[in-house]
């Protein structure tokens, strides 16, 4: 009887929009759900031993491709999003596939990928004639803001119906992998890679496969945070600040259980939200910090974060990794 | 005639530029040698560095160059803390964890330089001079930056090279299971390859805010590019990563002269990137 919480959970989510919340409370939901969404992308790589701190890449390649091509050529993000994720899709491949063919892994493939969310975030403001450089971009607003034509909704609640579509579907993704030959291939290279192609798995193959789900995720996910926004920005989409946020709130939630990146996800937003509503703005800063000392204890006493201690502690005969990625 | 004189201009900015960027380097790669663990949060510590300079300087009048010696110790004493308190208790676990764990004071210092001082920027308010030199305009605070560093770089090979501890720091980046049979006491050469790491930062902070300046962000505008310069000269190879900061620095002025700063830097990551390809060990890193 696993399927009635998942079930009666769902049901819930989706009433919301009918309880009449007030658009604030709307707003961070659709935000919880759309970094959530992101999150889980990055997990994906992130469980098998992948750190990746370039996923900002991927995120700016949505939101901004999806963007400029509405702008300059009026073309519907219906069309943009498929060309948004192919263009991630191809920057991963390029970026990736040398990097698994010579065994670039741990530390160093963080490093590649890092240098990649700094390529594009300084690429974003060097093109500035065209992309607005620091100061954002912002797409055309088609008729009265609610077309679906232009993805481009101002009420909430619509938003907050796709938004959820999507979540539903990166869950879904997630527990796709979970449960295939993928996922046992993938265990077993990041344990041992020799070992692994010794008993004919083909290593670079498999996290070829598993990077282009992640950053196709990760692209559509940027893509419906700049059309919910309504605004584009090199330094929150892109870059290596938004790529460390990625890592840490999958982290906190933890990487190993389906909902753990959402769970993060909530964790920080409401952080972030709740202090800024009791503390106000004078004490900017004070949401980083807890979240920093957070971070700190949380690797160092409960590295599979908060779902996931929770579930191992619940279930020990789940088949959970032991260890942490190597 | 005048074009090459700028570009002779910019090609020695570079150079001085550089020299910054590889006594950074330097302490990063000092630190990863000996405890083998990447400080994602190294420019954060210089970012400490200038604030508690900033702070001694324009709050309490002490003069400048007493602020520095304490702020070099400060963050020393933080880099100390760093691997006692946050290093050593996960130093088992896989390295990503504890490349992780830096990661997490990268927003702690972050957030809390924003808690304490805002976000804006601030500057000591000096004045150095800009010598002329042919009709070449250098900055002089980037001249003094560049000999205080190859001073420090000079003097901290003569510390690895001279003294018992440097032997032992040399020794235990060469093999840590074996010098630890030798008696080594292995913690204590990480703390003080640790405390090290920290002063060369505060040393770094020092020079820089001569010639920048600081606010809670600014660590992220060179960060990365220590991590890249570290990993292009091979980690934990102090040599190459004396000689990978001439080449990203000649990457990024010589780009910013043709074309923009920002393609300055483009154009240095994406190299990065490629030599990784091709040279996954670093430039000149040894494969282990």
């Amino acid at each position: 009887m696993t399927w009635f919480p998942k079930f009666a959970a769902l049901a819930l989510l989706a009433a919301v929009p009918f309880l009449e919340l007030p658009d604030y409370y709307m707003h961070v939901l659709i935000l919880i759900l759309i970094w959530g969404f992101v999150y889980t992308g990055w997990s994906l790589m992130g469980r098998f031993g992948l750190v990746s701190l370039g996923h900002g890449a991927f995120l700016g390649i949505g939101g901004y491709t999806v963007v400029l091509l509405w702008n300059y050529y009026g073309v519907t993000p219906w069309l943009g999003i498929p060309v948004a994720l192919v263009l991630a899709g191809i920057v991963a491949l390029i970026v990736g596939y040398p990097c698994f063919q010579f065994r670039i892994v741990g530390h160093y493939f963080a490093l590649v990928t890092l240098a990649l969310a700094e390529v594009v975030r300084l690429l974003i403001i060097a093109m500035r004639d065209h992309t607005g450089g620091s100061l954002g971009l912002t797409p055309e607003r088609y008729g009265d803001g609610m077309s679906v034509y232009a993805f481009q909704f101002v009420e909430k609640d619509y938003f907050y119906g796709i938004v959820l579509v999507s979540w539903i579907f990166g869950i879904w993704v997630w527990n796709r992998v979970e449960g295939s030959m993928a996922r046992y291939s993938m265990e077993a290279i990041s344990d041992d890679e020799d070992a692994s192609a010794a008993l004919g798995i083909n290593v670079t193959w498999e996290k070829v496969k598993i990077t282009l789900y992640s950053s196709a995720l990760t692209a559509f996910g940027g893509a419906l945070y700049g059309q919910y926004q309504m605004y584009v920005n090199p330094d929150t989409i892109s870059g290596i600040s938004v790529s460390l946020q990625i890592v840490f709130a999958s982290i906190v939630g933890g990487m190993y259980v389906a909902l753990g990146p959402t769970v993060g996800a909530a964790i920080t937003i409401l952080l972030t939200e709740s202090l800024r509503v009791m503390v106000g703005v004078e004490l900017a800063g004070l949401d980083g910090t807890i979240y920093g000392l957070m971070l700190i204890l949380f690797i160092i006493f409960m590295p599979r974060g908060i779902v996931g201690t929770v579930w191992s502690r619940s279930a020990e005969s789940l088949n959970v990794p032991k260890d942490s990625p190597s | 005639m005048i074009f090459d004189l700028f570009l002779l201009e910019t090609i020695i900015s570079g150079i001085l530029f550089g020299g910054v960027l590889a006594l950074l380097a330097l302490g990063l790669n000092l630190v990863f040698g000996v405890v083998d663990v990447v400080w994602i949060c190294y420019a954060e510590l210089v970012m400490v560095g200038m604030y508690s300079i900033y702070w001694g300087h324009a709050h309490f009048q002490l003069p400048l160059l007493l602020c520095m010696v304490i702020a070099i110790l400060a963050v020393a004493l933080l880099g100390f803390l760093i691997h006692y308190l946050v290093i050593r208790p996960i130093l088992g676990t896989p390295p990503i964890n504890q490349l992780l764990v830096t990661g997490g004071l990268l927003f702690f210092m972050q957030s809390f330089a924003t808690l304490l001082f805002t976000g804006d920027f601030r500057n000591l308010g000096l004045h150095l001079p800009i010598l002329k030199l042919a009709e070449m305009y250098i900055s002089f605070s980037r001249l003094i930056a560049f000999g205080t560093a190859l001073l420090a770089m000079i003097a901290l090979y003569l510390f690895l090279t001279r003294t018992f501890l440097g032997t032992a720091i040399r020794a235990i980046s060469q093999d840590r299971e074996v010098v630890v049979l030798m008696g080594v006491n292995a913690q204590r050469v990480y703390l003080a390859a640790s405390t090290l790491g920290g002063g060369l930062a505060g040393l770094g902070a020092a020079l820089l805010i001569l010639q920048y300046d600081v606010h809670p962000m600014i660590g992220i505008s060179f960060g990365p590019l220590t991590f890249m310069i570290c990993v292009l000269g091979g980690l934990g190879n102090l040599i190459g990563g004396f000689i990978a900061a001439f080449v990203m620095s000649q990457f990024i002025a010589l780009g910013g002269f043709f074309l923009d700063s920002e393609w300055g830097y483009v154009i240095a990551f994406v190299f990065f990137i490629i030599v990784m390809f091709l040279r996954p060990q670093g430039l000149f890193g040894k494969r282990s």
